[in-house]
């Protein structure tokens, strides 16, 4: 079981409200899933380089132009808020 | 011409030469739509506009252009690609409102193509699911069974391809969710070869795993799809430079001395009897056909499952912190805008704006890459996905493509699973493997349950060898004892 106190902190790593009923909740499936998880460690992985990308990748250069795809009034068409081409937010200070 | 079983290499022939008009396929096809889709709720948002692109199409027609080799035909798209002007929501609240400026590439090249965009395919949310339950849209029903799941996440593409309420769709698979659907729907479906096709433009769940392919009713039609979405990307580094073969012209069903490997861990799985049935009836298929069946051992394919879901959660929970409230999607309401702490308005409405399963994920990748806990989990993870690649390479000195089940069991009812997690997780256990190592896979249909479920075989090849799959698909197509078979609902 993962406590009420590490649910919290992996919220806030995460800026994730979580209501009381879905703490509980996962704190009980997270344990399961870490627990069916735990399984890989028996597993001899020494000297192992981890695999993050499956196929090779080609490294290609592109001429440094710059470009314009999009317009302002595109690029904040679907702001919550905005004030003329900004991105309007609440004051945070 | 039978417009609403056509395949997609008819309709474009019939557009191309005029035997009939974009226009009239698009129409049949929107009134399908129409009288269908209340029953499936496979749809999410409709192309209003989708007269005047296949009129568009039309007169390119007239005009002597040439318009490509999906001229005039209808398609569905996954709620994960962007489509410019047409909303995108990854089946989530959170973007609910969010209409992309731009079309993921997949799509452009879809449109270059010649195809008609008909509209958005329901899923699960940002792509999390087995099911198609947990979409802020409702769950998505199976067509062959109304009070069954079309399986997740790309059920939406699934269920409106089996309906035929299009002639062809797109999904996507980041742990089975192309093939499981496929499976449950009875279609075609192609994971290709991780770095095949295009990212840009596809809502992100997990980057090392995601890749979009066609879900469509035929191999030949999965072929020819393929090739159009395929190709080198500049906006997309992951994706291969190497050409695009001609699948679609190189597909024949003599597979005679081809090698297909039986995974012997599979074998001894426990299985549904009627999955265990179909995949026998297959291999004998392909025994009559000239193939060898060969076993073959991918030993830590035991522990694809963990491995995967380590993997897919940790990318998730980096790639969902775009959705911030700030540049598009959902944003809590603040009612005194005096300052409010940042923290406080991040986690407000991301809370809102996730589903369950989704701020599961989250918080589960969340932990695995926090402090302490990396090296134990991702990285452990991916060392552990290294050595199943590994594996799967010298299984494939063996074989050359591999044969295995789609699922353990046929489409499961809504609500079945929902409530337990981890259970759902294990639906996973033959597809996420493929993923992990990077491997194109597939899902035919070749058997139908007790119960009259479809059900798929599952078809898995080498690093940048689709042409070898789709071939022992083919034959696997023209033997299928299904073939023909459509679901009730139509």
């Amino acid at each position: 079981m993962i406590d009420k106190k590490t649910i919290e902190h992996i919220a806030k790593l995460a800026r994730l409200h979580v209501t009381e009923e879905e703490a509980q909740e996962y704190s009980i499936q997270l344990a399961k899933a870490l627990g069916h998880f735990e399984q890989i460690s028996k597993i001899n992985t020494a000297g192992i380089a981890p695999l993050v990308t499956p196929t090779e990748i080609e490294s290609y250069w592109r001429e440094d132009v710059a470009q314009q795809d999009f317009t302002a009034e595109e690029m904040t068409a679907n702001a919550p808020a905005k004030a003329g081409n900004l991105f309007k937010v609440p004051p945070v200070v | 011409m039978d417009l609403t079983f056509a395949s997609i290499t008819d309709i474009a022939e019939a557009v191309k030469s005029k035997k009939i008009s974009a226009k009239e396929v698009a129409q049949h096809f929107a009134k399908r739509i129409e009288a269908l889709d209340g029953k499936l709720n496979s749809f999410t948002t409709k192309n209003e506009l989708f007269l005047q692109e296949a009129e568009a199409v039309d007169a390119r027609i007239a005009k002597g252009e040439d318009v490509g080799p999906l001229a005039g035909v209808p398609f569905g798209i996954k709620e994960m690609f962007c489509t410019k002007g047409l909303k995108t929501t990854a089946g989530s609240k959170i973007l609910e409102n969010f209409i992309p400026p731009y079309d993921a590439t997949v799509v452009a090249r879809l449109k270059a193509a010649g195809v008609v965009v008909m509209g958005k395919l329901n899923q699960d949310e940002f792509a999390m699911g087995s099911s198609n339950e947990t979409s802020f849209f409702g769950a998505t029903r199976n067509p062959w069974n109304l009070d069954c799941v079309p399986g997740g996440s790309s059920g939406g593409s699934a269920a409106a391809q089996a309906a035929r309420l299009v002639a062809g769709t797109l999904g996507t698979d980041t742990g089975g969710s192309i093939r499981q659907p496929a499976s449950f729907c009875g279609i075609v479906g192609v994971k290709p070869t991780y770095g095949r096709v295009s990212r840009y433009g596809v809502i992100a769940y997990a980057s090392s795993l995601d890749q979009a392919g066609p879900m469509v009713s035929t191999v030949q039609d999965a072929a020819l799809t393929l090739e159009v979405i395929s190709g080198f990307d500049k906006h997309d580094s992951t994706t291969t430079q190497r050409a695009v073969p001609t699948w679609s012209k190189n597909l024949k069903t003599d597979i005679k001395g081809m090698k297909i490997g039986l995974m012997k861990e599979y074998l001894s799985s426990s299985l549904h009897p009627d999955v265990q049935k179909t995949v026998e009836n297959s291999v004998e298929s392909l025994k009559k056909m000239g193939a060898e069946i060969v076993e073959v051992s991918v030993p830590l394919s035991e522990f694809a499952v963990p491995v995967y879901y380590l993997v897919a959660a940790s990318e998730a929970s980096s790639n969902l912190a775009r959705y911030d409230g700030v540049k598009y999607g959902h944003r809590a309401e603040f009612k005194n805008l005096s300052a409010v702490e940042l923290e406080n308005f991040y986690g407000k409405t991301r809370g809102e704006g996730f589903g369950k399963e989704v701020k599961r994920r989250i918080m589960l990748g969340t932990y695995c890459l926090s402090s302490g806990y990396y090296d134990a989990y991702y990285n452990k993870a991916g060392q552990v996905r290294r050595l199943i690649m590994n594996e799967y390479l010298e299984a494939f000195k063996k074989c050359d493509v591999i044969l295995s089940p789609v699922t353990t069991a046929p489409a499961f009812k809504i609500g079945e699973r929902i409530s337990d997690p981890l259970a759902m997780y294990l639906n996973d256990i033959f597809t996420t493997s493929t993923n992990l190592a990077g491997l194109p896979g597939m899902s035919v249909p070749f058997g139908l349950s007790q119960e009259g479920l479809p059900i798929g075989v599952q078809l898995t090849a080498g690093h940048f060898e689709e042409q070898k799959m789709l071939n022992v698909a083919l034959a696997l197509e023209t033997a299928s004892p299904v073939k023909g078979k459509n679901p009730h609902v139509i």
